[in-house]
């Protein structure tokens, strides 16, 4: 079986996919590792809007050498700059923008998705907790949740389930799945698979996924 | 009206044993640097500390865990703190995680007089385990609990003799709601101004909240993690 190769690739592969569902206008929230690459790949012409759960609208890149400043950080801790129409709040103002609904896109990474759209991101059972941080308002606030995350655990094993055996971060939270191999839906009938990455068909997806996918009749290659 | 102290050792003169206190900050940044190192020079013990972090292995709240002071940590999360790690699974330290927009809106309710609200956060998950839940409009929400402090430690980049405070960037974080809900409001602030000079639309915490307020010193303001990009 053809498996897309590198981490790095598989990276980029799976968070240029997720920056072709951005649109003009679009209020955003990447959560931590991961999902922070999607803002590398935001298409030309168009203003996507960065949100940062410590306070933040509109972030700008990382700040160039020797202008760091330490009361300028993002969500991950790592210090960022400001750009033209960003604005700061507290806490609390920011997660009501969260919480209520204003947020256009969450996207996050996950340890396991299952096919009703459960995800579990924050624990690991006899491991210690670091906590969950703002996950949970994240996935119970924002207009749409799209996951970015490697089809299977580094023992490939698979990562989409019929049913999530971690604790759970929400319930039916997740719209979209995607990865190195595939793009998925959360729908009412089920996990339909929609596109599969170049080089690979609909069966090598489904042999590395535990939870039953239907095929989209207009299955196509993944971003094209 | 004086509200102005010395220094942070004066500041928290009547903090004793087995207090509850609010800490600002989001990871290292916006912390009351004075007023935690005035708390570890207080040897006080028994802390209940609420703060979205811990701090870090040898700075912020993770001087007060390393000295042992800390009973309970009151947060959302703790990754970066191995001691705390350690003395949470020594039975040391008494962990709560609160998903963060409930613990910013805990504390908001905290300081206005709102004793619980309905959230969708956590339903379904372990943080609504014995939870009253209740359903609107279709959807079901959680029940939670306003937070209150016996202290509330913040920090501000300004602030004026009456305690009118002007928060800088993204050091603003939990530090306006932690005012309003601490019984007692200790504000350590960068610049200290005569009262009239702030601008009073540009005010972010009003006076009203605040108990003391003095000016830092030494601030190290250290950065967690350094990103930056090449100059083009």
């Amino acid at each position: 079986m053809n498996k897309p190769g590198k981490d790095v690739d598989k990276r980029e592969r799976i968070v240029k996919r997720i920056a072709q569902e951005l649109r003009d206008g679009f209020y955003v929230n990447l959560g931590i590792g991961m999902p922070t690459l999607v803002a590398n790949y935001v298409p030309p012409g168009i203003d996507v809007i960065l949100q940062s759960e410590n306070g933040m609208l509109g972030i700008g890149p990382f700040p160039v050498e020797g202008q760091e400043d330490c009361d300028l950080i993002n969500a991950g801790k790592e210090t960022v700059s400001e750009m033209a129409g960003t604005a700061y709040f507290s806490s609390a103002d920011s997660f009501a923008m969260i919480r209520g609904g204003h947020i256009d896109l969450s996207v996050l990474g996950a340890m396991e998705v299952d096919e009703k759209g459960n995800l579990a991101n924050w624990m690991i059972p006899g491991k210690m907790v670091k906590g969950m941080g703002g996950a949970m308002d994240l996935v119970a606030g924002a207009r749409r949740v799209i996951i970015a995350m490697e089809h299977t655990t580094k023992d490939l094993q698979p990562k989409i389930l019929k049913k999530c055996t971690l604790p759970l971060t929400g319930v039916k939270v997740v719209n979209t799945i995607v990865t190195e191999m595939a793009v998925m839906q959360v729908t009412p009938t089920g996990l339909v698979l929609e596109e599969v990455a170049p080089g690979l068909n609909a069966d090598d997806v489904q042999r590395l996924t535990e939870a039953r996918l239907i095929l989209s009749p207009d299955l196509k290659t993944m971003g094209s | 009206m004086n509200k102005v102290v010395a220094n942070a050792d004066e500041a928290v003169r009547d903090i004793s044993d087995g207090a509850s206190i609010m800490v600002g900050g989001f990871g290292l940044c916006g912390i009351p640097e004075n007023l935690i190192r005035a708390l570890v020079r207080k040897g006080v013990k028994n802390l209940t500390t609420m703060s979205n972090n811990a701090g870090v292995d040898g700075f912020g709240i993770g001087l007060l865990l390393a000295a042992g002071q800390i009973r309970k940590h009151v947060g959302t999360y703790v990754g970066e703190n191995k001691l705390l790690e350690q003395m949470v699974l020594q039975g040391k330290v008494e962990l709560d995680l609160v998903p963060q927009g409930t613990f910013s809106e805990r504390i908001r309710a905290g300081g206005a007089g709102i004793p619980a609200f309905f959230t969708p956060t956590g339903v379904g998950t372990m943080v609504a385990e014995n939870k009253e839940t209740r359903e609107f409009d279709g959807r079901t929400y959680v029940m939670e609990h306003a937070l209150k402090a016996d202290f509330a430690l913040v920090k501000a980049w300004k602030g004026d003799k009456w305690g009118n405070l002007v928060y800088r960037k993204t050091a603003r974080n939990f530090n306006p709601m932690m005012a309003t809900a601490g019984k007692v409001t200790i504000a350590e602030v960068e610049h200290l101004v005569d009262v009239g000079e702030l601008e009073a639309d540009l005010i972010h915490t009003p006076s009203v909240y605040v108990n003391r307020i003095f000016q830092g010193e030494s601030y190290e303001k250290r950065i967690e993690k350094r990103t930056t990009r090449k100059a083009s």
